[in-house]
């Protein structure tokens, strides 16, 4: 980072708004295709150099939400604001603003990795001078220095997402967008990416805004929103959210399962439901609620598992069904739908 | 769209301190003429590198163009000797066979879009905060650029075929080899914006090119045709490619008028000879208003 640009905002009074802004401000945001509505009127800011996670099921509206974030689809109502600029109005100074990591790789295989961030400079108008550089710092900092002059095709699945990042990275955006960073990664390199992602909170001066739908990951981000059948249902720190829970979860597999949630309301006046196969429910003190559990339910009961609360719980108590379930039903549709649109 | 052009170099004075932590922000200069001539010619140099690299795609690209020439023009020959007087029948197909060679890479240069959005680099490409213009247009170069030089190569066998260059002869070739391969290109994005699966297009493209090839008049004098080939040939608009290449290389041949008055008639409107220049400037309009189609076409997209 350098801090040649400064000629260039200053000639533009305007910009001093855009650096005053909030990273991110969204209000009433909707968008529909046709009779679906993807996203339903949705609200945040996110502050300049936080990591904000979107989080939800597929199909939830996450990807919808990031699109129109990105200028990549027009919102049918409501307004948002990236880095202070218009997303509607002002599409170009917003791109010139934002990096963006797709779910699905946008590297041409056939070039190597510096042709594809040289590529990308020259699209996003970097001085040419400062290519080079620049170029070798993302790529030092992905760890991908030595590959530079390896055809992108002959990475693998993590290379690949670390050269977006990279080149994400390259044009020095205000905000990076992460669109489900680490989807189809394998756990190791799932975590080798969160590494990279704490690295740049801490050594660029960028805010994060990323999808994901994997629970733990959520851990990472300073907030993360909820969003489930394209509205929010709960958004502050992952810590906060968790405390707002409060409960323990407890999950049972008993011979009669819809009889034993009917007994959890009549006997002990909790809200039972089903979820991953087993009844599931919280209490307040799972491990003195179990002995209770067995004397009174009057039901074999095969398994029991307590859970201190976690994000799964809290987007449990937000959504009334787990992430897993949630994406299981036909969800899908409406997301695979909405990529089409987004082509 | 409506962003300044120009962006006046105010020396940093004022909000230079406070921005000192800003250093994220704002290093892309607002979009002028320079910056979409330089997307223009990324996205054309990126088509040469990948050009360069698939040697295979150059050799295989060449087969075609061979077998009409040598098999195709050597077997025929023989069949036909008497009515070209003499000239032999490959040198006649020669300038088609030209044609045919910058078609075909063009073809395959206007289908790498069509691969780009299956694997995703098109979005890189339209998300850039450039006119989807510049995008189009340096795609359309590229190919241009690329399918040219695999006319240039079919350029360098003509003295196996009984065609000696002159410096004249050889640029008018390959501006005519240029601007075909232009409006190929044209048309092949213009066809890629809509048709989005690989077959398709592929399909679509054999549909279209090999009739505009047999129709041209690559294969045979254009004159002295049944009326509805005459129609049909007039229509395609390949064979304003073809006519005044034919005529260029002809007009270099050692023969007799009448000779080349048979061979290459060049093509007529109701009696009129049209005129090569006015044949040329058919072909880069025809290339054109494909070109702005392909344009509107992915400036509409999201």
């Amino acid at each position: 980072m350098s801090a040649t640009s400064l000629t260039e905002s200053n000639g533009r009074p305007s910009d001093q708004r855009s650096i005053d802004a909030p990273a991110i401000s969204v209000r009433g945001l909707t968008k529909s295709y046709g009779e679906i509505e993807a996203v339903r009127g949705i609200d945040f800011e996110v502050a300049r150099g936080e990591t904000f996670g979107f989080l939800g099921p597929n199909g939830a509206g996450k990807s919808t939400t990031i699109s129109m974030l990105c200028t990549l689809a027009r919102p049918t109502g409501g307004k948002a604001e990236v880095a202070g600029l218009d997303v509607v109005r002002e599409r170009d100074r917003v791109r010139r603003n934002i990096g963006l990591v797709f779910q699905d790789t946008t590297l041409d295989n056939y070039l190597s990795a510096e042709q594809n961030l040289r590529l990308h400079a020259e699209l996003y108008g970097m001085p040419r001078e400062k290519i080079a550089p620049r170029m070798q710092s993302v790529l030092q900092m992905l760890q991908l220095w030595d590959r530079r002059e390896s055809l992108v095709g002959t990475f693998s699945g993590g290379m690949k997402r670390r050269l977006e990042i990279a080149r994400g990275l390259l044009h020095s955006p205000r905000v990076l967008f992460l669109d489900e960073p680490t989807i189809g990664l394998d756990p190791q390199t799932r975590s080798s990416i969160w590494s990279y992602i704490t690295k740049l909170e801490d050594e660029q001066d960028v805010t994060i805004f990323l999808t994901t739908h994997y629970m733990d990951e959520a851990e990472y981000c300073d907030r993360i929103a909820i969003i489930d059948r394209g509205k929010i249902v709960a958004l502050d720190t992952p810590e906060a959210l968790k405390a707002s829970v409060g409960k323990d979860r407890v999950q049972i597999t008993t011979e009669d399962d819809p009889t034993a949630i009917a007994a959890l309301g009549e006997r002990f006046g909790i809200e039972a439901q089903m979820a991953e196969g087993e009844v599931t429910f919280g209490v307040a003190s799972g491990e003195q609620f179990v002995p209770r559990l067995f004397a009174e339910l009057g039901l074999a009961i095969r398994s029991v598992s307590v859970a201190r609360p976690s994000l799964d719980d809290v987007f449990m108590s937000y959504t009334g069904t787990t992430i897993r379930d949630a994406e299981a039903g036909s969800n899908d549709m409406m997301r695979n739908m909405a990529k089409m649109m987004n082509r | 769209m409506a962003t300044k052009s120009t962006l006046p170099p105010t020396p940093a004075t004022a909000g230079s301190g406070k921005a000192s932590h800003e250093v994220a922000a704002q290093h892309i200069p607002a979009r002028t003429l320079r910056s979409e001539l330089r997307a223009i010619k990324a996205v054309w140099r990126r088509e040469l590198i990948r050009f360069s690299r698939d040697r295979l795609r150059i050799l295989v690209s060449l087969i075609q163009p061979f077998l009409f020439l040598f098999v195709l023009g050597t077997g025929l020959s023989t069949l036909v000797s008497t009515s070209t007087h003499g000239v032999n029948f490959r040198t006649f197909i020669y300038p088609g066979i030209l044609c045919m060679a910058v078609m075909f890479t063009a073809m395959f240069s206007a289908a790498s879009i069509v691969w780009d959005r299956e694997f995703g680099f098109l979005r890189e490409m339209m998300v850039a905060p450039v006119r989807r213009s510049s995008i189009v247009l340096g795609k359309c170069v590229g190919g241009a650029t690329v399918a040219t030089f695999q006319g240039v190569i079919v350029m360098a066998i003509g003295p196996l075929v009984g065609v000696h260059y002159t410096l004249g002869l050889a640029l008018e070739i390959f501006a005519l080899l240029l601007l075909l391969a232009f409006s190929i290109t044209s048309f092949g994005m213009m066809a890629a914006a809509r048709v989005t699966q690989m077959q398709s297009f592929m399909a679509l493209m054999q549909m279209a090119i090999m009739p505009m090839f047999f129709l041209s008049g690559a294969l045979f004098p254009v004159n002295k045709l049944p009326p509805w080939l005459a129609v049909l040939n007039r229509l395609d608009p390949l064979t304003y490619a073809v006519d005044p290449m034919r005529r260029a290389v002809f007009a270099h041949l050692d023969i007799s008028p009448v000779v080349r008055q048979a061979l290459a008639p060049g093509v007529t409107w109701w009696g009129w000879h049209v005129p090569g220049l006015v044949e040329a400037a058919m072909v880069a309009i025809i290339g054109l208003v494909m070109l702005a189609i392909a344009i509107a076409e992915f400036s509409s997209v999201e």
